[in-house]
């Protein structure tokens, strides 16, 4: 069979899975319209220079209109564009901690694992637990408060508190894996440790942190948001959503649109990968042939 | 070392495999003394039922668990460890092919992928000539070659077990552990495996461990067949000797519930008894022999007395109280 | 032959398609099947050929993705295929009893035996009270030859074992009086020293009670030791249908002659061959026979048409042309 034809008959079976639930698809949508904002804000976008150092006091604290969709704040910047371009920050962060936490946390995960009854494994897990036991949102706020207010450091602060819930994903996954006929199959034929971990068992781990990967853009963007509530992350002029809300939050509810929108766009965010989450989850589940 | 002297190629003795259980020295006593020989070229059958310890026997040979006690002799060297201390040289010498085809395949990875792990585990030839060994392996089972980039979920049952089988031989192993092979199978596919099995057996001159719990299997494929029960062998003959002559009361209970598909096999199954009861628990096992419970022919000795393992005739064992040494077992009470 | 007042379930030309990526699986093609009262009829066929999903069109629990676009399904003369609510419900719950395969799956592990036969025997006869329930989960109990009734009523699955399951299946099964007991593959998982007794238990209780019986298995065996008539099923057809002691003098069907023939047998004689080529794709089945690719007596209209199910004399039937000559087709 040709590999094209191949791909091809992959994909249009992935899609069939995805897209038995409509909600699925109606997140796709979503999330795909949501990072074709963010790539293309300056572009998109009505005022794109209100994301910057902007002021225009005499067109400050309008509601939504045909020129301001959202309205605009105390220093006149147009809240639509603003929230666009907050979806980059949002974005950034997701993908930042994802990218660190899920390969670290996967790995001690899968040798944890692997390697149960031994003291390794439990001195993984005996640390993953302490972290398990915090709150992910009180750890971040307690490491950003003793750094400085970046985006970045608020990256590192999300980070230490996520990989944990990946490596609790994975050990469950591995143990179970472990005990595989193909894993036996691989130690009776001699296979070293690194062959069995990487080649047979992480590959049959993959749906569910492929899955959860998805689910946790959202929840990483509503953590994000709380630091940035309190003034942690992105520093103005920089818009985030989560400034945003806190910054409006003393207008209410007089100059609602301040608070309001941007707190929908949150909720739109999270809601999107969620249903993207659950679309994943579908394609993923492995059929009996 | 020791050589053995008739061309053996695997050697048990008195091997004994028993796991903890939460309470404090109560043991699943899975394997209890089993102790056999198998030849070069013999196909030995281990037939039980569930908690038997037939399948846990195989696993001790082959590493996976390590002997409590006991010894696991393979020409001649004592290899009585776990898998972690083996040497991987043994690792190619003994192989398995398991029971469930849906599970002994890495669903991840492509048969191709499957087949070349004992290669480059061994570092059998370079590269390419890996691809080329693999090509031949599938051929060998009779396989079509572009099964290589085919994924275990996109064949049947019955091929996948093909695959499972060549993936065995592809480090040329001298025995071949065979757990249950075709009991996940329909019969018209098991026929198909078993003939492969068989007629490689015969061209690459292999020896079989066989577990099975199917006897009508066994009368057609082993050589020699060692009927298990509560961790120990109660009888062992020669095949035709097996079925001619069932001696212990297990294995003609086992022959009579045996449903077969003809008026000829209906009058060769033992009629005088008929099953009853469950197999205890291995951490249960009664007192004296393990069966008695279960027996018929029990007497008062059977419930206080272990009886040992006795040449009833030549070649044929059997471990019971009520045949005395070349007493033709009837089932009389004497 | 006309509809007698001695059947309980007639089936014709039953037809079953499952919607999935890519289009549709041609299950069932046409199925027929009669089952008379107190009789026990065996359905044989191996994975994949419809016999599930026979059963489970007479139960009205096909999964969601079939379809039902032939065929009716009568029982004690009312179409069940479109029964619905009350009608239903009293045939799954005082009709029809089913006992399934894997009795682990079967039982509900955090409720105790006593509390799921009583719960069955609820739903069978409204309108009773929890000590008459009590007393005939008992019953159902010791007739079932398990040992100390009273004290496994408080017993939970997970303490028994795989053998003693089956039976509180079974108990509960036949716990009220039913028409039919359908069971699907019963003992397939269980030794075969259990087995035996399960089987015979299965005959005695169903014998006793003048239960009809469908009997699932894969294994030519136990429906020779267990059944009256024998259906065999090949891709979603029957193939050949007999008395048991007849199909098993002489059997026709060259599908029934490839699977007896790969039966190892206690007499020795070494392994056969088995059955060349595999189950038919059911997206794409061949036109005709679905068995014509693999036999090696197929005729040129074997891959056109499909055989009915023609009739060899004495009540045996056989879907193949090779016996179309002398009768017509009787189903």
């Amino acid at each position: 069979m040709a590999d094209s034809a191949k791909w091809r008959e992959r994909l249009g079976r992935a899609w069939y899975k995805f897209s038995r639930n409509r909600l699925s698809v109606v997140g796709l949508v979503l999330v795909v319209g949501i990072i074709l904002l963010a790539l293309l804000a300056p572009v998109v976008v009505p005022y794109p220079e209100h994301a910057g150092a902007f002021v225009d006091y005499a067109n400050a604290n309008l509601p939504p209109s045909r020129t301001y969709l959202f309205g605009t704040d105390v220093f006149g910047r147009d809240i639509f564009s603003r929230t666009i371009f907050a979806f980059r920050g949002a974005l950034i962060m997701a993908i930042g901690v994802l990218v660190t936490v899920v390969p670290l946390g996967s790995f001690l995960g899968l040798v944890a694992g692997y390697f149960k009854g031994t003291r390794l494994e439990a001195f993984i897990m005996r640390i993953t637990d302490v972290f398990l036991a915090l709150p992910p949102l009180i750890l971040a706020l307690a490491i950003c408060a003793m750094l400085r207010p970046t985006l970045f450091n608020s990256m590192m602060a999300v980070c230490v508190s996520w990989w944990p819930w990946y490596t609790r994903l994975v050990y469950g996954m591995a143990r179970s894996v472990r005990s595989e006929f193909y894993v036996l199959a691989a130690e009776v034929a001699g296979a070293s440790k690194a062959h069995i971990l990487f080649r047979e068992i992480l590959p049959n781990c993959m749906a569910p942190i492929f899955t959860k990967m998805a689910l946790d853009v959202g929840w990483v963007i509503l953590v994000g948001a709380g630091l940035s509530f309190v003034g942690l992350g992105e520093q103005p002029p920089t818009p985030a959503l989560g400034t945003m809300v806190s910054d409006g939050a003393k207008y209410l509810p007089h100059l609602w649109w301040n608070s309001v929108f941007p707190a929908i766009a949150i909720m739109v965010m999270v809601l999107s990968f969620n249903l993207l989450g659950d679309g994943i989850r579908d394609m993923l589940a492995r059929e009996e042939a | 070392m020791k050589r053995l002297p008739d061309d053996g190629l695997l050697e048990v003795r008195d091997l004994k495999k028993y796991f903890p259980t939460k309470r404090k020295g109560v043991f699943v006593r899975a394997v209890d003394g089993v102790s056999f020989r198998l030849k070069r070229g013999e196909v030995l059958g281990l037939v039980g039922e569930s908690g038997s310890g037939k399948s846990t026997t195989a696993y001790t040979i082959l590493g996976v668990y390590e002997p409590t006690a006991g010894q696991i002799l393979f020409k001649g060297q004592d290899i009585s460890t776990g898998l972690a201390r083996r040497p991987l040289a043994l690792k190619k010498e003994i192989q398995i092919v398991f029971q469930d085809p849906g599970t002994s395949l890495n669903p991840s990875r492509t048969i191709g992928q499957i087949l070349g792990v004992p290669l480059a585990v061994h570092r059998i030839g370079t590269r390419a000539e890996r691809q080329q060994r693999i090509a031949e392996l599938l051929r060998l089972v009779e396989l079509p070659v572009d099964f290589m980039y085919k994924y275990p979920r996109a064949i049947g049952g019955g091929e996948r077990q093909m695959v499972a089988i060549a993936r065995a031989l592809a480090t040329n192993p001298s025995l071949v552990v065979l757990d249950e092979p075709t009991s996940a199978l329909d019969v018209s596919v098991q026929a198909k495996i078993i003939n492969m099995l068989m007629k490689l057996q015969r061209e690459l001159h292999l020896t079989y461990l066989f577990i099975s719990h199917d006897l009508s299997l066994m009368r057609n494929v082993a050589t020699r067949v060692a009927v298990m029960y509560l961790g120990k062998i109660c009888e062992e003959a020669s095949t035709p000797e097996l079925f001619a002559n069932p001696l212990h009361p297990y294995t003609q209970m086992l022959l009579s519930s045996i449903p077969v598909v003809s008026k000829a096999e209906e009058a060769t199954k033992p009629k005088r008894i008929r099953s009853t009861g469950e197999i205890p628990s291995p951490v249960d096992v009664p007192p004296g022999c393990g069966f008695h419970p279960r027996c018929p022919f029990r007497t008062e000795a059977c419930s206080r007395e272990e009886p040992a393992m006795r040449e009833v005739e030549e070649g044929h064992f059997v471990r019971c109280h009520l045949l005395g040494a070349g007493v033709p077992g009837d089932g009389q009470i004497h | 032959m006309k509809m007698e007042d001695s059947t309980l379930v007639e089936i014709k030309n039953l037809t079953v398609w499952y919607r999935v990526y890519g289009g549709l699986l041609r299950v069932l093609d046409g199925v027929n099947l009669s089952v008379a009262r107190g009789q026990k009829v065996g359905i044989v066929g191996e994975t994949g050929c419809g016999k599930t999903t026979t059963v489970k069109a007479i139960l009205r629990i096909l999964p969601k993705n079939a379809v039902v676009p032939e065929g009716t399904i009568m029982f004690q003369g009312r179409n069940v295929l479109k029964m619905r609510g009350r009608e239903l419900q009293e045939l799954r719950g005082q009709g029809i009893a089913m006992v399934f395969q894997d009795p682990t799956a079967a039982l509900n592990p955090v409720f105790t035996i006593g509390q799921q036969i009583m719960e069955v025997i609820k739903y069978a006869r409204p309108g009773g009270k929890a000590k008459e329930w009590r007393e005939m989960a008992v019953r159902a109990l010791k007739e079932a030859a398990l040992p100390d009734p009273e004290r496994l009523m408080e017993n939970y699955p997970f303490q028994l074992s795989g053998g003693m399951r089956q039976r509180v299946c079974i108990a509960m099964a036949l716990a009220t009086a039913r028409t039919l007991l359908i069971a699907d593959e019963p003992t397939t998982n269980l030794d075969v020293t259990i087995q035996d007794q399960v089987l015979r238990l299965v005959r005695r209780l169903v014998e006793e009670k003048g239960t009809s019986l469908i009997l699932i298995t894969h294994s030519l065996g136990v429906a020779r030791e267990m059944t009256d008539l024998v259906y065999v099923m090949y891709a979603g057809t029957m193939v050949e249908v007999a008395q048991t002691d007849e199909l098993f003098d002489n059997p026709l069907h060259p599908y029934t002659l490839g699977l007896l023939q790969s039966i190892p047998k206690l007499t020795g004689g070494g392994v056969t061959q088995g059955i060349a080529g595999r189950i038919p794709d059911y997206a794409n089945p061949p036109p005709g026979c679905r068995f014509a690719p693999r036999c090696d007596q197929a005729m040129p209209i074997c891959s056109e048409r499909k055989p009915a199910l023609f009739d060899a004399g004495g009540g045996h039937q056989v879907a193949c042309w090779r016996f179309a000559a002398g009768g017509e087709a009787v189903a």
